[in-house]
């Protein structure tokens, strides 16, 4: 039997339930109390240690094992790579100074750091494609011999990512200078910094790894 | 620091680290940085003659030495600039779960090649 009080409740519940259905745009929350995407975004880098892990782990099984070509003695310099991770680390300190001006709604300061983060995250591609084009005409293409493919696959796969979070810092500093990036969307930048740390992470096992324990073989 | 308690009775923190704090953990970075670079020329590179007892002495820990700055320089960057130490502890399990997995795979490769390679030595080329 309808009554007021009946048709009140039935009422008060479908808004219940079209607000669970339909919630607003800017509410990511899950039963964590945490913002979704963050979580997907530690979920996507969890995924992202496994690639690397791989690449990392073929290029010390294949490292020496070509039969013939030039290897990593001849090839790798220590001031240029060490030039590349201290841009990589500085960048990973001036994406989380930009943060914090993002989050204290301090304007100037966010595209202050940021601007300098996505110049270091272009001068690292920069540096990886000198290096590239100084290696193969050093005669290391990328099918000369199981050493080199190796290291491009890993070292290319690295650079790609980087060069992706260049691209969505910039896209980021293009929003910071318009106003778009209030301390409530912080969380806009905080995502992309974390993606940005991983890179800076991944690095930091490269540069020993890769470069330095091949040249102390 | 601005910390509350959620409905769970989970004890949360959402404060982050200050600048001053950042500019420390750069500053740490960048020595270890080096530290990795002057290890690597000490032992091999162009200060092996004079530094003589002590690129002896580490050589054979050359590896060791860098996994182990590495893993340090790993731990400052997830701590710190990705929050893991401010942020939920549910984040640190859903990256240490990643972590191990890779761990996983890392040495499931090497231990699949060298069993191959085993054979390969025992059996000869095919």
């Amino acid at each position: 039997m309808l009554t007021p009080r009946n048709i009140e409740e039935a009422a008060m519940t479908s808004a219940v339930l079209d607000h669970d259905a339909h919630p607003a745009p800017e509410a990511h929350h899950t039963s964590l109390p945490i913002d979704n995407r963050k979580l997907a975004m530690w979920t996507f880098i969890g995924s992202e240690c496994l690639l690397f892990a791989s690449l990392i782990t073929t290029f010390l099984i294949y490292r020496d094992s070509s039969v013939g070509g030039p290897g990593p003695k001849d090839m790798f310099e220590v001031p240029l790579v060490t030039f590349g991770t201290a841009i990589l680390l500085f960048s990973s300190f001036f994406v989380v100074m930009a943060l914090d001006g993002a989050k204290n709604g301090n304007r100037k300061k966010l595209i202050l750091w940021l601007s300098l983060t996505v110049m270091c995250g272009l001068f690292f591609v920069a540096m990886q494609v000198y290096e590239f084009n100084h290696f193969y005409h050093k005669g290391l293409g990328y099918s000369t011999n199981l050493f080199s493919s190796s290291f491009y696959t890993l070292t290319g796969f690295h650079g790609a990512h980087v060069a992706i979070g260049t691209v969505w810092l910039a896209t980021l500093l293009k929003d910071a200078i318009k106003g778009r990036i209030p301390a409530e969307k912080a969380i806009n930048l905080e995502l992309s910094a974390l993606y940005w740390h991983f890179v800076d992470v991944v690095w930091i096992i490269i540069f020993p790894v890769v470069y330095l324990m091949s040249l102390g073989r | 620091m601005a910390s509350h308690t959620d409905a769970h009775g989970e004890h949360l923190d959402h404060a982050h680290a200050s600048a001053g704090r950042y500019i420390q953990i750069a500053v740490i970075l960048f020595a270890l940085t080096a530290l990795e670079v002057l290890l690597y020329e000490a032992i091999f590179g162009s200060l092996r003659e004079s530094s003589g007892a002590l690129a002896t002495s580490l050589g054979p820990w050359f590896v060791e030495l860098l996994l182990a700055l590495s893993a340090l320089k790993f731990f400052l960057v997830a701590a710190f600039y990705m929050h893991l130490k401010f942020d939920i502890k549910a984040l640190t399990w859903v990256f240490s779960f990643s972590l191990g997995l890779a761990t996983t795979v890392i040495l499931s490769l090497f231990l699949l090649f060298w069993y191959n390679r085993g054979l390969w030595w025992m059996d000869g080329p095919w």
